[in-house]
């Protein structure tokens, strides 16, 4: 048995997270994603005392101005601003608020429903399980940006709808994660020990079952982040997210692509901070999985 | 001059942490058209030795050997190119998990076919005629069929005897079993043996025989290599070995045979396991779980004595069965019954 | 097999129902009265509302709509455009072989590097070149592909010239559409020139749409091989006294390619999701930017249609997919 899937007893958890951290650790891609992520995560709590300028502010008088290494770029922009002479880095430190929190909120509410969509299925089985699963097979027939853009269409565009667009396209891979664990974890000895002293349904399900089957799905939780900052910047980009003058990453390289030909520092930045958290969070995702997957570890 | 001669092979394992030492000064030399037996529990480097010696062993591994010949060509020395027309060719190996141990992805024919044109070449039609030979050869009935057939299709048993056919294809000088019945049913695993030996006294080719079981030694092999945790604590010929074991680990090894252990109602077992890498102990390896065990052992590595034949890795080698350990006296007092019997012979 | 065929397709036809629900729900679902929305701002007379409401069949039950709906979906019947009235279907058959064309351009792209270049990882497992192709591979798995796609067309065509901006092929060519494809139609007009522009014109799109599957095959190709490159058949193959050369090519690739197929083939959705982005960027004209154009001009039968079309797409790859994978795997095979 491993140590992931053994129930922790009070003083051998502590050995477990030794163990994870000794295993993640070893890894430096993680360690530097795991850094930035923090960082990133300050820069965004701080917005207001770390961002130069306010991000909203339009100076009349700096219109298009380079970033600071050009001859015509000042320390005042370091990143350079936008057509309407607004501080480009501001807007990205700000920007960092809206994406991360966002994707923090896809992923708790579909890890949630996620979660307890899997537990019902995976425990009661019988047709419970045959409705989640092929409702959750159509959700997945769909390609998840279509889908996600569909709903917007309904919902009107914005944040909550994207959120909730991007929550619902990301909820089949949890479901089936949680499903596929349960139905591994049902039949072993603690959990039917644990029915065995009369436990009730909700409390196998979510105090002996879910514990246990946590790894893949903190795993799964770290890839759907990634996918859901791209996906939030994609709906922004294509009008249907979050609306400007927000300074959203994606909506600020839709405003940026027509002076594309001109000053490319204003689709190069935030596009560049995108694909730089989205790979921090991939690295730090590998490595997770690392540590907490004993079948990857090898490879 | 010996077919595969063999002085002081060690492998060494990189791992997280650190080197492993998996083998260390194996001596093997193997004759023509000899039959030769390695025996130790499991864990033992029995394996990895044999797959040194093919060549087959992972990146990982750093093997390294005072010499290592076949048919006096230097292994070590060789282009991988020239090793390659030696591996498969003249010198050819099975394994433990024959239903593993084929692509399942090809039919048992091309699979066997890919051997035969590597080494031997001739016409297509030429090499699936010696296929279903070979499959005929090591008795699969209705080889015409056989030999369309994919691995998943097959038993245990076939598939060894697959292996075995593609392992002869070539006419090796050399066929090294490692544990080939070790996987399969009990009522297949003579059958297998038999094939082998067999085999090798038709085609006269060398065979060395991987086992855990005395047992088999017994039944088959004419000289003995007995390893424990990776070391070779002796080696004698199998009469001499059945009749005089001089290491401790041998004498234990075959007081376990059923015919040994006599009207005892339970076998008598080692108690413990071969340390692996983690759990390896100061001096003789064999100490812990060595009835004469003394204080030196525990302290001090044994090295073979210089005129000992069967270079037996003790300090205190069997001589007719008695141990001059100082702590033998003790055990035999203790424990009467466990003195090896020695009606049984080879 | 074929059993194996008929057991897909029938698992396939519940989630097919699910998706006409969907499609069915969709324009029901929207907020408000669904025609007045689709009239947008300008309004609507009495009559023209009436005509669109029993166009719509809004007038009539849920239960006789969705069979309606159905009925007319079998028949290739998915209503008309509100902005241009021709039938959705039309509209959309015409626009596809531009999405197919750009989309087998990007995965074959995505299959020549992303296939070697994992392979090359496993072969080389922990030296410099597994790092960096890893490097790469994640980083390609990270990118914004919108943001990638201006990238490229900053540094490739408005600073060196090289290619195209946007389109399908130069102005300079008219070509009669045949089979919808570009490149083929040119052959077919025996028209080399168009050809070659055409190919010139599906460089970068076909590199931007083709980067994410790129870097999910290399991934899923070097973790393949390195599971494979360490089972007993592989063993088995080296001590046949094989080339490494083909230990790897033949024994290896051909099992770990069974789980890359199917890893090649759950790509399709992501590149209809990927054409979305890189048609608008690109301005090709396929069922990406068509759909994109739809939506914002709320031309509903447009996107409901679509929708129920893509998924169907969806739907078929995939079976396809386990179709190559019980051709590939003997174990199904048989
Ligand atoms: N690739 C490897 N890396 C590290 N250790 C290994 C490897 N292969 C085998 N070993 C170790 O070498 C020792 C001998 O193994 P093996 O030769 O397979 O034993 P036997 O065949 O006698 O049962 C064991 O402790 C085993 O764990
Ligand atoms: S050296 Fe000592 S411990 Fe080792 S086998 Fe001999 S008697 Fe036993
Ligand atoms: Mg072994």
């Amino acid at each position: 048995m491993s140590t992931i899937s053994t129930p922790a007893a009070p003083g051998s958890f502590r050995y477990q997270l030794a163990s994870f951290w000794s295993d993640f650790s070893a890894s430096r891609g993680a360690l530097v994603g795991l850094i930035f992520i923090v960082f990133i995560l300050l820069v965004a709590l701080f917005a207001p005392w770390v961002a130069p300028h306010d991000p909203a502010m339009q100076d009349r008088a700096a219109l298009l101005v380079p970033p600071v290494w050009h001859a015509e770029g000042s320390w005042n922009y370091i990143l350079g601003t936008d057509a309407v002479g607004r501080d480009i880095l501001s807007r990205l430190i700000f920007g960092a608020r809206y994406s991360l929190s966002i994707s923090a909120m896809v992923v708790v509410i579909s890890m949630g429903v996620g979660i307890f969509l899997g537990l019902l299925a995976g425990y009661f089985r019988g047709w419970i399980e045959t409705v989640i699963t092929r409702v959750m097979d159509v959700v997945l027939a769909f390609p998840s940006l279509l889908l996600a853009l569909g709903l917007v269409a309904i919902l009107s565009p914005g944040l909550t709808s994207a959120m909730i667009a991007i929550a619902l396209v990301q909820l089949p891979y949890f479901v089936r994660l949680t499903r596929a664990a349960v139905i591994g974890e049902k039949n072993r000895e603690y959990v039917i020990a644990s029915r065995l002293s009369g436990a009730g349904h909700l409390r196998l399900m979510f105090n002996t079952l879910l514990p246990n089957c946590m790894a893949p799905l903190i795993v799964q939780a770290t890839l759907s982040f990634s996918t859901a900052i791209l996906d939030i910047a994609a709906l922004g980009f294509l009008g249907m997210g979050v609306q400007p003058p927000t300074p959203e990453w994606g909506a600020m390289l839709a405003n940026a692509r027509e002076f594309m030909g001109s000053a490319y520092w204003a689709v190069t930045f935030p596009g560049l901070i995108i694909l730089l958290t989205v790979l921090m969070i991939n690295l730090m995702g590998d490595g997770l999985r690392d540590a907490l997957d004993p079948k990857m570890k090898r490879s | 001059m010996a077919l595969l001669d063999i002085e002081g092979l060690s492998v060494r394992f990189k791992t997280s942490s650190g080197l492993f030492a998996a083998v260390e000064g194996v001596d093997i030399n193997v004759d023509r058209g000899e039959v030769w037996s390695i025996v130790g529990e499991s864990g033992s480097g029995k394996s990895v030795s044999m797959l040194a010696t093919m060549g087959l062993l992972p990146w990982t591994a750093q093997v390294t050997a005072d010499k290592m010949a076949f048919d006096g060509q230097d292994l070590q020395q060789l282009s991988s190119r020239q090793r390659r027309r030696i591996v498969g060719g003249e010198m050819s190996m099975i394994f433990q998990e024959p239903m593993s141990s084929l692509n399942p992805c090809f039919t048992v024919g091309t699979q066997i076919d890919e051997m035969i044109k590597q080494h031997l070449g001739g016409s297509r039609k030429e090499r699936h005629e010696r296929a279903l030979d070979l499959l005929a050869q090591v008795g699969i009935p209705d080889p015409a069929r056989r030999i369309k057939a994919y691995p998943h299709q097959m038993s245990g048993g076939m598939s060894q005897r697959v292996m075995i056919a593609m392992a002869i294809s070539c006419n090796p000088r050399l066929l090294i079993a490692d544990e080939p019945t070790t996987a399969l049913d009990v009522t297949i695993q003579a059958q297998i043996l038999e094939l082998l030996l067999r085999l090798q006294e038709d085609t006269g080719m060398a065979l060395i025989l991987i086992t855990h079981d005395m047992g088999v030694v017994a039944e088959t092999a004419k000289h003995v290599v007995v390893q424990y945790a990776g070391r070779q604590v002796e080696k004698q010929d199998v009469k001499s070995l059945f009749a005089n074991p001089r290491h401790p680990y041998t004498e234990a090894l075959l007081s376990a045979l059923p015919e040994r252990a006599g009207d005892q109602d339970r076998l008598p077992t080692i108690p413990g396991v071969v340390p692996g890498q983690h759990d390896r102990p100061s001096g003789c390896l064999f100490n812990p779980r060595c009835r004469y065990a003394t204080e030196h052992c525990r302290e001090v590595e044994p090295v073979p004595a210089p005129d000992d034949p069967a270079r037996t890795l003790c300090h205190y080698p069997l001589e007719d069965g008695v141990s001059p350990s100082p702590a033998a006296a003790g055990v035999a007092r203790d424990n009467p019954q466990s003195s090896p019997h020695r009606e049984v012979r080879p | 097999m074929f059993k194996f065929f008929l057991i897909k397709l029938a698992q396939l036809v519940p989630t097919f129902i699910g998706v006409t629900i969907v499609a069915f729900a969709f324009i029901r679902l929207l907020p408000g009265d669904p025609i007045l929305l689709m009239a947008g701002e300008r309004g609507i007379s009495a009559e023209r509302y009436a005509q669109l409401e029993s166009q719509m069949g809004f007038d009539r039950s849920l239960v006789v709509q969705y069979l309606d709906f159905l009925k007319g979906l079998l028949h290739g019947d998915l209503g008309n455009s509100l902005v241009t009235h021709a039938p959705v279907m039309d509209e959309f058959m015409s626009r596809f072989p531009a999405t197919l064309e750009l989309s087998l351009f990007a995965l074959a792209f995505a299959v020549i590097i992303g296939l070697p270049a994992g392979v090359l990882a496993a072969v080389k497992r922990g030296k410099t070149l597994d790092h960096t192709i890893m490097g790469v591979s994640l980083t390609g798995y990270s990118m914004p592909i919108f943001w990638w796609g201006l990238l490229l067309i900053m540094l490739f065509s408005s600073t060196l010239g090289w290619t195209p901006v946007s389109g399908r092929i130069s102005y300079m060519y008219f070509i009669e559409p045949v089979t919808g494809f570009m490149t083929i139609d040119s052959l077919i007009a025996g028209d080399w020139g168009a050809f070659l522009s055409a190919l010139h014109y599906l460089i970068l799109p076909s590199i931007v749409l083709g980067t994410i599957p790129l870097a999910v095959i290399a991934r899923q190709t070097r973790s393949s091989m390195l599971e494979v490159l360490g089972e007993d058949y592989v063993r088995t193959a080296r001590a046949k006294g094989l080339s490494n050369f083909r230990v790897i090519m033949v024994h290896t690739l051909r099992n770990a390619l069974i789980s890359v197929v199917t890893v090649i083939g759950l790509q399709v959705g992501l590149l209809l999701a990927g054409a979305i982005l890189t048609e608008t960027i690109f301005s090709w004209p396929g069922i990406g930017k068509w759909m994109i154009d739809a939506i914002s001009r709320r031309d509903y039968p447009s996107v409901q249609g679509g929708l129920v079309l893509i998924a169907f797409i969806v739907m078929i790859v995939n079976l396809l997919v386990d179709l190559a994978y019980g051709v590939i795997n003997p174990r199904i095979r048989h």
